[in-house]
């Protein structure tokens, strides 16, 4: 700071408490990121849009058992739906999804937990999430994509 | 005495009227828009095929966050440099120019999306493709803000050439910073519709998506802070005035407005941390660099708190109680401002969670986003603005303020409406409610009941919203219509500096040289993540029309 701005000494402490607050803020956001690898989804691999109906492996949309406990899923979102609509997967399932677009802008989120992307034609978003409890997820379209957006919705059945 | 009032005022005080009154009109109909949105995510109605939820959602995003706010600040900064830099004579020629190409605009944009040709929400991502008229509305009305933003400069410029020695006064200096930051900003915009208006049109066959949305970020997040300075400009400047105090510190206000300009535009990839295609280091780095733009706003709410404490000790009142009490309450300029700031505190702090890195995971495009934005611009930015037309307009006219009593319970009602709808969007979307969605039943299904009391008390807090609007658009039109002019309009003068604080250094003043540094600044935050964008095999998507 400026040694020839007037600052209060009160203000002085004021401000060193906000820095001190972001710094902490990204110093734990730093040490999530590095030493358990949580970042935001930021795959960055292309794909034409128009062939993903013949492009591996979203010609084939679905569930692919990797080893036991391991899975991953490929969808393809299109205006108003997902393919596939529904799946159902093992309890403790460690999953990860791959999704593209067909056309335009999509999103691809399961309420309440930390699965989110955006579905941005060109490209192929990913996301892990490890699904420990029972029960029927919700997926939904979480970018406004046309008139039947509020229809485009998917589940996911963990047993 | 009317005659004390100079033609030259007269003129200059009905061309901010103008700007003042096209804003109040974008606010009114698009409070309607959002009534009836909360009615429809709450399942008391489903909208009409002909006037459907994406058209009204559209027009509600555009009137709000670009119609609204941007003619509220256009006027605002005009009058701030027009009363700071008095001149015997004034050409308004190109002020008229830039209000009518703004306001031709408006209606293009406008009347395309209310005819259901633009149904792209105020965000218009690519591929969805409106009709080209909405594409160059918009643009115009940008462009209509250059106009206003060069008409500042050129004040701004005339006043240094004759005062090369003096400071810019605080108020067009805080005026002339946050247009030479909406223009670096602008520009972002700008090329992006560079692209879309040819696409729209038909004569290239398709469009960058990942690149439009980049474009898009790097203006919609300035955009933000373009209207957190418009506000910040009253609570410093203009707030002080309403209980006899001066502005805090002028030095570490200029430091604040142009920490502001350097840091507002490279940071707007935090709006595209879910994005694939955009590597995790950039959305550590915009992480970063927004932590850093919430610098000001701690400087802000210290200096503000500070200049309401030390006009009560003044006035000889000391004690924390005894300092709220001294301060007028029954003001609604002041009042208006004050729940304004109180809504900024949680606003604030939800903003830090959204722009932290991978946590944006759990809130992202779902309504606490909704929540988010409504507590920030619609609280602290709409609230303010509101406050200040019931001080400009008496100011501007001459008339006095119809109905006070009413303007004050309008600012309350807007508190209490605006803390019950964000409080329930922010639930709803912990819960997992999306976004932009005009049912959120998904057909009954299974996890889409938890959020159904939230829509309920959105609709609540939305319809006392439109209630205070209401009340709003009622003391505007009726000060206009039933009160007269009866005496010169009043005098007004931005709140005095406190005669304790130190110099400020002459450095702050090189304008240019700050707005050159802002443009590196976001040249070197957007270099890596574009390069990555356009050295990837990219796709070019056709125009689709999926509404």
């Amino acid at each position: 700071m400026n040694e020839s701005i007037h600052m209060h000494r009160a203000e002085k402490l004021w401000l060193r408490f906000g820095f001190l607050m972001l710094a902490i803020f990204l110093a734990t956001i730093t040490t999530a990121s590095i030493i358990d690898g949580i970042s935001p989804p930021s795959r960055v691999q292309t794909i034409d849009p128009t062939k993903v109906a013949q492009t591996p492996p979203f010609d084939h949309p679905g569930v692919r058992k990797i080893s036991p406990g391991h899975y991953e899923v490929y969808y393809v979102a299109q205006i108003f739906s997902f393919n596939p609509q529904s799946i159902s997967i093992p309890v403790g399932s460690h999953v990860t999804f791959y999704i593209t677009s067909s056309d335009v802008e999509h999103g691809f989120y399961i309420p309440a937990t930390g699965v989110n992307t955006m579905v941005t034609p060109g490209w192929v978003s990913s996301v892990s999430h490890t699904f420990t409890k029972t029960g029927k997820f919700l997926i939904v379209c979480h970018e406004y994509c046309g008139a039947g957006h509020q229809f485009m919705a998917g589940s996911i059945e963990v047993q | 005495m009317l005659s004390t009032q100079s033609p030259l005022r007269n003129a200059e005080n009905r061309l901010i009227l103008w700007h003042i009154y096209t804003a109040t009109g974008a606010l009114a109909l698009g409070a309607l828009f959002g009534l009836l949105q909360g009615f429809s995510r709450a399942n008391f109605l489903v909208m009409p095929s002909w006037f459907d939820y994406y058209r009204m959602l559209t027009a509600h995003g555009v009137l709000m966050a670009l119609v609204f706010t941007t003619f509220f600040i256009t006027g605002l900064c005009t009058f701030a440099v027009y009363r700071q830099i008095e001149r015997s004579e004034r050409s308004l020629t190109l002020a008229w120019v830039s209000y009518a190409t703004m306001l031709v605009g408006t209606a293009m944009a406008a009347i395309t999306i209310l005819s259901g040709n633009a149904s792209v929400l105020y965000t218009f991502y690519a591929p969805l493709k409106a009709s080209p008229w909405f594409y160059f509305g918009a643009t115009l009305l940008v462009l209509g803000t250059w106009g206003v933003a060069a008409d500042i400069f050129a004040n701004v410029i005339w006043w240094k050439k004759r005062n090369p020695d003096t400071l810019i006064p605080l108020s067009a200096f805080m005026a002339a910073t946050t247009f030479l930051m909406w223009i670096i900003a602008t520009l972002g915009v700008v090329a992006e519709m560079a692209l879309l208006i040819p696409w729209s049109l038909g004569w290239t066959p398709g469009i960058d998506v990942e690149l439009t949305r980049m474009l898009f970020w790097y203006f919609g997040h300035p955009l933000v802070y373009f209207w957190i300075m418009g506000a910040y400009l009253i609570w410093y400047t203009v707030i002080p005035t309403t209980f006899g105090g001066r502005v805090f510190s002028d030095a570490l206000t200029r430091l604040s407005f142009l920490i502001l300009l350097l840091l507002s535009t490279p940071v707007g990839i935090h709006h595209q941390f879910m994005d694939p295609g955009i590597s995790s280091q950039w959305k550590w780095l915009h992480t970063m660099l927004t932590y850093g733009v919430v610098i000001p706003s701690f400087m802000t709410a210290f200096a503000i708190f500070a200049s309401f404490e030390l006009a009560a000790r003044r006035a000889g009142v000391r004690g924390f109680w005894a300092t709220i009490r001294f301060l007028p309450w029954g003001n609604p300029v002041f009042t208006s401002a004050a729940l304004a700031m109180l809504l900024f505190i949680p606003g604030g702090f939800g903003g830090i969670v959204n722009s932290s890195y991978a946590m944006d995971a759990l809130v992202h495009n779902t309504m606490w986003v909704v929540g988010h934005f409504h507590i920030t611009v619609g609280g602290p930015v709409a609230l303010t603005f509101i406050g200040a037309a019931y001080g400009l307009v008496p100011v501007l006219t001459g008339r006095k303020l119809f109905a006070p009593k009413v303007a004050l319970a309008q600012a309350w009602l807007w508190f209490v409406g605006m803390t019950i709808m964000s409080l329930s969007m922010h639930w709803a979307g912990l819960l997992g409610a999306p976004r932009r969605t005009s049912d959120v039943t998904y057909m009954g299904a299974s996890g889409a009941q938890t959020w159904h009391g939230e829509m309920l008390g959105t609709a609540l807090g939305g319809t006392i919203l439109f209630i205070s609007i209401a009340l709003f658009v009622y003391v505007a039109v009726g000060t206009l219509i039933w009160n007269k002019p009866e005496s010169a309009p009043s005098d007004f003068a931005f709140a005095p500096l406190e005669p304790e604080a130190l110099p400020t250094p002459a450095v702050f003043d090189r304008l240019p040289r700050w707005g050159a540094v802002a443009i590196l600044l976001a040249v070197l935050a957007y270099a890596g993540p574009l390069q990555e964008q356009l050295s990837q095999h990219h796709y070019l998507a056709p125009g689709m029309r999926t509404w």
